[in-house]
């Protein structure tokens, strides 16, 4: 997958989200991370990973659970950084 | 950092040089070279070895914080860079040896693949197939609570100036590798919160142990191979023909984090260790699985990307990681094991 930043033939987006084989989604730029009622979901850095596994015990971000648990994306996802 | 006790000859006639001024013609310093000869005839195993990696240590020591009261001048001083470098020859060769025999067989990088995404793989591989005895589990199951002071202080030598060996590599680095080792780099030292640093962290999780949280507080306690883990980073930092291997290293060093950091949590917290405590490993729970995609694919796998032939230096900076790790780990659970302390003998750090 190729970052964003290395595709100078694409106008840049505010915010990317990369589809990370067998794991999370990796989040980056200008966004916020909600509850469904509108309220800030705490966040200590500007890249996050989601999680996609749904076992990570610190949803909605990623802990590295999808490893053990064998999570495969399967049959192959977008292979490029998201549109 | 405080000028550590001597483990040798060498290192006794290193601190002693050190003491002096580098604008001084210092008898001593001419000495060196043979001393160096002598040292390395008589170890068995230069990875293992007190003295030669204490040396090692406090000469890297002069590129980070110093050691109290050496001039500043002894940084660049010819004479010392002439020693590193005898220093650092055996030392990678030991350490070539020792991933190697770790990790005998690498996985092939997936042609199918782009190639960044192939260099992933095969890290991502590497770090799943790491199944030595667990550290991790130890602590979070069994480890008293002087066996976690004991952890902590192994773990400090490197924790209180994390991320810094690897910040050498940035303007090694260009494109898409240079950016994610900034991304990761910018996390490490808090996004630009000085109380979210990592070391800032750590250093709260060594005082709510009551142990000593100044840099480099527990040298004189550490075994060897506790410094050769440290010494490991900086040569890979601060040479610039082993960027692929520093690339490595972080790569292999984030993939075997998230987990790990959760279960030492816990262990933490049977002990009925606060937030404050166990701030670190939540950090790093969080942090390292964002950082382990970014290493691989985009630091590791971009530089491989760029530069083809860095690919075995990548691998051999991950496979020397992983070969380090588990006979630190296996030095430390073989104490604890047999109810002994794992520190060096005659230390102890009773809070």
């Amino acid at each position: 997958m190729t970052a964003p930043q290395e595709r100078p033939d694409r106008e840049p987006a505010d915010g990317s989200i990369t589809v990370c084989p067998d794991g999370p989604l990796l989040v980056r730029g200008d966004f916020e991370i909600l509850t469904p009622s509108g309220e800030p979901v705490p966040r200590q850095r500007r890249t996050v990973a989601l999680c996609r596994c749904g076992a990570s015990a610190i949803k909605p971000y990623c802990d590295g659970t999808h490893k053990l648990i064998k999570f495969r994306t399967e049959p192959p996802g977008p292979a490029d950084a998201g549109e | 950092m405080h000028i550590p006790e001597p483990r040798g000859p060498l290192s006794a006639a290193l601190l002693a040089v050190l003491a002096g001024q580098p604008t001084e013609i210092v008898a001593a310093l001419t000495g060196l070279p043979a001393l160096v000869a002598a040292r390395l005839a008589e170890a068995d195993d230069v990875i293992e070895d007190d003295d030669i990696q204490l040396a090692l240590f406090c000469l890297y020591e002069l590129h980070y914080g110093g050691l109290d009261g050496v001039d500043d001048g002894w940084e660049w001083h010819p004479g010392l860079i002439a020693v590193r470098r005898l220093l650092e020859e055996p030392f990678e060769r030991g350490l070539r040896v020792a991933a190697a025999a770790a990790v005998p067989e690498v996985p092939p990088v997936p042609a199918a693949l782009p190639v960044s995404d192939g260099v992933a793989t095969v890290l991502f591989a590497l770090a799943a197939a790491d199944t030595g005895p667990s550290l991790s589990k130890y602590v979070a199951k069994k480890a008293t609570v002087p066996q976690l002071r004991e952890f902590l202080v192994h773990k400090s030598i490197y924790q209180l100036k994390e991320a810094d060996p690897h910040t050498w590599a940035i303007p090694r680095l260009t494109g898409r590798a240079k950016a994610a080792l900034v991304e990761i780099q910018a996390d490490e030292y808090g996004g630009g919160r000085a109380d979210r640093m990592h070391s800032t962290l750590f250093a709260g999780t060594m005082r709510a142990l009551g142990l000593d949280d100044r840099y480099g507080a527990y040298v004189d306690t550490v075994p060897a191979i506790a410094l050769a883990s440290v010494n490991m980073m900086s040569l890979f930092g601060l040479n610039r023909r082993l960027r692929g291997a520093i690339a490595g290293h972080l790569a292999i060093y984030e993939m075997t984090s998230s987990r790990p950091n959760q279960l030492y949590g816990n262990g933490f917290r049977r002990h009925d260790f606060d937030a404050a405590a166990t701030a670190y490993f939540d950090e790093h729970v969080e942090a390292d699985a964002v950082h382990e995609q970014i290493a691989g694919r985009d630091l590791a796998g971009g530089l491989v990307e760029a530069e083809p032939d860095l690919l075995p230096d990548v691998l051999f900076g991950a496979t020397a990681a992983m070969a380090l790790d588990a006979r630190l780990t296996l030095r430390v659970m073989d104490a604890w094991e047999n109810g002994q302390s794992s520190l060096r003998s005659g230390f102890s750090v009773a809070a």
